[in-house]
């Protein structure tokens, strides 16, 4: 069982169980994103970069703070910065940092075709497994939130692992280690949601009535999760999704699509098939040649009398 | 020319027999690779064209040749297969047809009623999968879309795929069950019984002179 990891409970384009021996047995992880402790330094970005080896390429400023500008094959995680003016006038800077939620019910992982590219641990962690990818982009299709990137280098789909690696070993991800705030913390989802509690608690008691949580209910829940100060107006925070949901073109694509069609495939050729031993074939006969033979004559005869 | 060559009509021309192969193939090799990506259980077809990546990298370029190759096929067939009151005729009579009384049906020019139909069907599922595949080829056009028209093209490319091999299914089907039109597009001729039996107008209009055999 070397390098197998035995906690696999969704595996794409599988129509088996997967591995699935060792549970979560001290409860599901989760990451929680306090936007309102975000001062937007990046040093989640760089901790994201520095731990998975990751370096973009130097890109231009597009005058604004978020660099590079987007989600990437080297990016996995940007911060992004919105403006937002009340209807009072005051200006108010919502800063979140974007990357893979890590859904409970990954449009991802559905949409993708090939065997074992895309999994799903017991813990919740979503993973890409890069060796498995065949570069379609049905990954980008499937998402809600438009976080995977295909690399323009070896056209592979990339996006946050939620440090896979490190949780794996008892560690906190990358970016939740070096965040000098403590916006970002990581524990099992139920500490998340306590604590995500305590923070909401706090906020409305300093005037922020709608503060919340964003855990979304339409993808299962999320195992990244964010503290938001308007959690009724989530699309100011640079479009994030107020309910988001597997697109139902999708869920047809990938859900009834699938067996309904082999079942379609399969059936006209049976349907073939029965008729050929049933009804039979259609020949010519001597006398469909003989009767040929006397309409050309009599037609010859027509045209040269 | 001796009394067997004599009594057979060239149904098609080699330029048209060999355009209709090259549509052939590239709807097989499509088709297997196109399966691949669309169910689990059919991925190993994947093996066949060099793996997963390769599948996915060579599956819209076979897709390209098919659509030109389709498209200077139904050029050559467009004008034979406009469809009238005397095929509405032979596709209501469809009970018929299933059970060979072609005694009992309206007399057919060179295309029959359902392979008009099968002609549509076939133009409609091109374009459609040619419009769809183009917005979700991910390598070179999806960028230019929005993610609503990908989603929809996904959808639409896997149905208008799947009509497009339960039609064909039917097509093959149809050659091995009526006798002698595979000859028709291999060696490209019919007996004059076969013509007559079939497509007696058609028949008569080659036997009179009144069209050039294609």
């Amino acid at each position: 069982m070397a390098l197998q990891s035995l906690d696999i409970v969704r595996r794409s384009a599988t129509t088996t169980p997967a591995p699935q021996a060792r549970g979560a047995h001290s409860g599901q992880v989760a990451k929680l994103i306090d936007v309102t402790k975000c001062i937007g330094c990046k040093a989640c970005q760089v901790a994201c970069m520095e731990w998975n080896d990751l370096r973009d390429e130097v890109g231009h400023c597009s005058g604004h703070f978020d660099n590079p500008p987007d989600l990437g094959g080297q990016s996995w995680t940007i911060m992004k910065f919105a403006e937002h003016e009340h209807a009072d006038g005051s200006l108010e800077w919502l800063i979140r940092k974007d990357g893979c939620m890590h859904c409970a019910d990954p449009g991802c992982l559905k949409a993708c075709p090939s065997p074992g590219a895309i999994v799903q641990y017991a813990n919740g962690i979503v993973d890409f497994h890069e060796e498995n990818c065949i570069g379609c982009g049905y990954c980008v299709t499937g998402c809600p939130f438009d976080v995977p990137r295909i690399s323009k280098h070896d056209r592979k789909a990339y996006k946050c692992t939620l440090c896979s690696d490190r949780v794996a070993v008892g560690q906190e991800p990358a970016c939740v280690k070096t965040c000098p705030t403590g916006a970002i913390v990581f524990g099992s989802k139920e500490d998340m949601h306590e604590h995500a509690a305590e923070r909401i608690e706090d906020l409305k008691s300093r005037g922020y009535a709608n503060a919340g949580l964003y855990d979304p209910a339409g993808v299962g829940g999320t195992h990244v999760m964010y503290v938001l100060h308007h959690a009724d107006q989530p699309e100011l925070y640079s479009g994030l999704p107020k309910n988001p949901v597997i697109s139902p073109f999708v869920s047809l694509w990938k859900g009834a699509a699938k067996p309904l069609g082999l079942l379609a495939i399969a059936a006209t050729a049976f349907a073939g098939f029965l008729h050929y031993i049933g009804i039979g074939p259609n020949r010519t006969d001597e006398h469909d040649e003989r009767e040929a033979e006397r309409e050309a004559q009599r037609l010859r005869a027509e045209e040269h009398p | 020319m001796n009394r067997e060559h004599d009594r057979e009509i060239v149904r098609y021309r080699a330029p048209t027999r060999i355009n209709h192969w090259i549509v052939a193939i590239s709807f097989v090799l499509a088709a297997l690779s196109g399966l691949a990506l669309f169910h689990p259980a059919l991925f190993p077809l994947a093996s066949l064209f060099g793996g997963g990546p390769w599948t996915r990298i060579l599956h819209p370029f076979i897709g390209v040749v098919m659509v030109v190759a389709f498209v200077l096929l139904a050029a050559r067939m467009w004008r034979d297969n406009r469809i009238d009151a005397r095929d509405r005729a032979w596709l209501r009579n469809v009970g018929d047809v299933i059970h060979n009384r072609e005694e009992n049906l309206p007399e057919v020019g060179r295309f029959n009623g359902g392979q008009k139909l099968l002609f549509w069907v076939l133009v409609t599922c091109v374009l459609v999968l040619l419009l769809s595949g183009l917005v979700i080829w991910r390598a070179y056009f999806s960028q230019w879309f929005p993610i609503g028209a990908i989603r929809l093209s996904a959808v639409a490319h896997a149905l208008f795929g799947l009509i497009l091999v339960c039609s064909i299914i039917v097509h093959i089907y149809a050659a091995i069950w009526v006798k002698g039109s595979l000859r028709a597009m291999t060696e490209g001729k019919v007996s004059y019984g076969w013509a007559w039996r079939h497509h007696r107008a058609w028949f008569r209009e080659v036997v009179s002179a009144r069209r050039r055999a294609d």
